[in-house]
């Protein structure tokens, strides 16, 4: 089946909550996440959709427009075919429903986007970190998001070795800058000086 | 009447260290011959080290072994990229490992942060954490870099003097 054809058949049965299929490169649907798990169900367990294969699942942070996009990659190794979710958040508190029990690998995944993103998934079994140490402060992948200054007395900073090093080339100029700068004071001084040049 | 050894306090002797660079010299040939390294391969670099390890660079032909414990381990190579989360468990593994230890930081990752000075979770350099002895630059450094390193460890370990530790030692129980 083709993206569109997927899209006609959800909106036979869904309406009013299936969005109008994007016009990019690789189209997406959005929705709304209280509809998320009713659609996602039945992309998985429809006779002729049977998405058993949940690809990616991810986030875009939008600090612009205030949003987290999440983003879902349905495919289907049976029929060949997949199609692409998204489903806007608040971004200052963002809430999803898991998918955790259509497709298990959900919950790693899931952990993984509430680590860098801060996203909270309602009924998500294990909701914890899964890259950073547990005591880690902040969500990386956020824009916004600024590096500590230090983690348990690890300070984050390293000066440069080369600080405080001139560039050759540089310092040649500043000594002919300076040479110059003392021969027209010579020249400056008077006559003498400047016959002797000559 | 020949005396007995079998008591307890009795028997062996003193050891008088007069002239003692040829025992250094002698320990240290030992020592120097067969620095066991620790298998702490964090990323890329651990690759490499594989490779230093196996047949064609062949880093047994010095009597350095790969260990899988620290406790067995005299040397610590550090090869890849060093993230927070790992940074107390290498401090866990260096502390295990027993003195005279020694450790190589392998790699831009290991020294500086590399790549990835600019991440949120690397560690800017092992030394940030455990004192470092050969720095080994590169990205990943060749296996005939990583064996300079390992010639550097024995240079540093042959110029030790072993018999005055042990002598200050024992000065330093007795008195």
């Amino acid at each position: 089946m083709t993206v569109q054809e997927i899209v006609e058949q959800l909106k036979a049965t869904f309406g009013e909550k299936v969005g109008e299929l994007s016009e990019t490169l690789d189209p997406f649907l959005t929705l709304k996440a209280e509809d998320l798990l009713e659609i996602a169900g039945f992309l998985k367990d429809t006779a002729g959709l049977e998405m058993d294969f949940l690809q990616d699942e991810t986030a875009v942070d939008y600090p612009d427009e205030s949003l987290i996009r999440m983003v879902y990659h349905l495919f289907s190794y049976q029929h060949r075919h997949g199609i692409v979710l998204k489903v806007e958040l608040d971004r200052a508190a963002p809430k999803v429903p898991t998918l955790e029990g259509l497709w298990p690998v959900a919950n790693w995944l899931e952990r993984e986007v509430w680590d860098l993103f801060g996203v909270d998934f309602e009924g998500h079994s294990d909701l914890r970190r899964i890259m950073l140490p547990d005591d880690w402060e902040g969500h990386p992948l956020r824009k916004d998001y600024e590096d500590p200054t230090e983690y348990h007395g690890i300070s984050h900073d390293r000066p440069s070795p080369i600080d405080g090093f001139t560039r050759v080339d540089e310092k040649l100029r500043q000594i002919a800058a300076e040479t110059a700068a003392q021969l027209a004071a010579a020249t400056g001084e008077g006559e003498s000086s400047e016959e002797s040049a000559s | 009447m020949s005396k007995r050894y079998d008591s307890a306090g009795e028997g062996g002797g003193e050891i008088l260290f007069a002239n003692t660079s040829q025992i250094d010299d002698l320990i240290n040939l030992a020592r120097k011959n067969s620095v066991w390294y620790l298998l702490f391969g964090l990323a890329c670099c651990g690759i490499e080290l594989l490779q230093t390890g196996g047949p064609r660079a062949d880093l047994e032909r010095f009597g350095a072994v790969f260990r899988a414990t620290p406790r067995q381990s005299d040397l610590m190579i550090v090869a890849g990229t060093l993230t927070y989360k790992m940074a107390e468990r290498a401090k866990l593994l260096y502390d295990q490992m027993p003195e005279p230890k020694y450790v190589i930081s392998m790699g831009s990752c290991a020294t500086c942060g590399g790549l990835f000075q600019l991440s949120y979770s690397v560690v800017k350099g092992v030394d940030k954490i455990i004192p470092v002895d050969v720095y080994v630059p590169g990205c990943p450094p060749r296996p005939e870099a990583l064996t300079e390193g390992l010639m550097k460890i024995h240079s540093l370990v042959t110029k030790e003097r072993w018999a005055d530790k042990m002598r200050a030692r024992r000065e330093g129980t007795q008195s």
